[in-house]
């Protein structure tokens, strides 16, 4: 048995918003070669940006399009949080910010879920 | 409840009679005196104090420690129970009356020296200042080595690449005058003394290095304990080394590998904040490049 299987100090608040942070941006990163090419049927295949464009509207893709959005915002907002620690002089209460930004990321992400259906 | 609250006032009185036996007692403390013996013999005949208490903790510990090097296991042992015992209690216990082989490290036991951390139950944490009572409410405790750290033996961890990184941050103090000269007046209330006040109080416990997840992916990084040293450092007016200080810190593993996680701010026992003093690293780094200071 090796000693690293058991450090288990992780999952405090700015542990996890580290880590939404990073799956947020693998998770856009992978999203957006995919974005560009379903736009870049618009110029030559029209037809099957239509059919692709009718295939998003079952309630499972919408579904993820609104997790798109909660993903897009809180790394917005967690990448600022990050610069503002690193740039400016530093501010306490980054555990409220950092439950701040998720909960707005919530709050976007559901009212685009509720516009969408 | 109210009785159980009045038992242990009188309880306490008991205690205040002992100890007041053997000194002069002042007049006005007569009454009190005369009320403490009186309901000492009511404790005496009542039923015993424990049945009366909220409930007991467990008499008995189940504590595992790490036994072996990087490879090893956890091995159970049963300890006494006591009040105000520490997680460094603990472990000495084990040595001195179960199995004197373990090894461990421990000098002033009072928060002082930095040399007790370990893991316990998962976190880094300085042992002799960690209460039982706030870490193993179920009664068992499991004891490890700090992460990030070559292990020696047991709970015992070799230091020597968490201070070679302070030599690589340039942690020590390059004195600007000489003995013969003026001390400098410092103003207390200065930005930079006031800066490096709030890092100042490091006691080198290694627990933020022990906590930092990009210590475990970088072997280069320097640490939150090597740069928040360097960090008090650039702030002290009487120091001359800056210059080499700021090109160290701005080295590959330096302070812009940081990526702000907080776990030391998290974990740290004194409550200090090196992300702050890595984030005051990067801006005054940052501002050095710009100037032309600082070669790329």
């Amino acid at each position: 048995m090796t000693i690293a299987r058991h450090i288990k100090h992780r999952g405090g608040t700015l542990w996890l918003a580290a880590l939404v942070h990073r799956l947020s941006g693998l998770a856009l990163a992978i999203f957006l070669p995919l974005h560009f090419l379903v736009l870049a049927l618009a110029l030559h295949r029209a037809a099957q940006l239509d059919a692709f464009l009718r295939w998003t509207d079952q309630p499972l893709v919408k579904l993820a399009e609104a997790l798109l959005v909660f993903l897009l915002i809180v790394h917005l907002l967690g990448g600022v949080r990050v610069l503002v620690i690193e740039n400016f002089d530093w501010r306490d209460g980054q555990k409220r910010l950092a439950t701040l930004a998720a909960t707005v990321s919530a709050i976007v992400a559901f009212i685009f879920l509720v516009r969408v259906f | 409840m109210l009785l159980w609250r009045i038992r242990t006032l009188n309880w306490n009185a008991c205690l205040w009679q002992l100890s007041m036996d053997a000194r002069v007692k002042p007049a006005h403390d007569e009454w009190n005196s005369a009320w403490a013996r009186v309901d000492c013999a009511q404790i005496a005949a009542s039923k015993p104090l424990t049945e009366n208490r909220m409930p007991e903790a467990p008499t008995e510990l189940s504590v595992s420690l790490w036994r072996g090097g990087v490879e090893g296991r956890y091995e159970t042992y049963r300890v006494p129970r006591r009040d105000s015992q520490t997680v460094l209690d603990v472990v000495t216990y084990v040595q001195r009356h179960i199995d004197p082989t373990l090894s461990y490290r421990f000098a002033c036991r009072v928060g002082m020296c930095g040399s007790c951390a370990m893991t316990v139950n998962g976190r880094p944490r300085w042992t002799c200042r960690t209460h039982v009572a706030k870490v193993a409410g179920s009664g068992r405790l499991e004891i490890g080595p700090l992460a990030n750290l070559p292990v020696i033996k047991d709970l015992a961890t070799d230091m020597a690449p968490f201070f070679e990184k302070w030599r690589e941050a340039k942690g020590a103090f390059a004195p600007s005058r000489t003995r013969a000269d003026a001390i400098p007046r410092i103003r207390p209330d200065s930005p930079a003394r006031l800066a490096a006040d709030a890092a100042v109080e490091c006691i080198n416990c290694g627990v933020c290095y022990a906590a930092c997840d990009t210590v475990r992916w970088n072997a280069a990084y320097l640490g939150p304990a090597a740069l928040n040293r360097a960090w008090t450092l650039i702030n002290d007016e009487r120091d001359a080394g800056n210059v080499a200080r700021l090109q160290a810190v701005a080295a590959t593993g330096g302070c812009h590998a940081c990526h702000s996680h907080q776990s030391c701010q998290e974990h740290c026992p004194l409550s200090l904040n090196p992300t702050a003093s890595i984030a005051g690293l990067k801006r005054r780094t940052a501002l050095a490049y710009l100037k032309g200071e600082l070669k790329p």
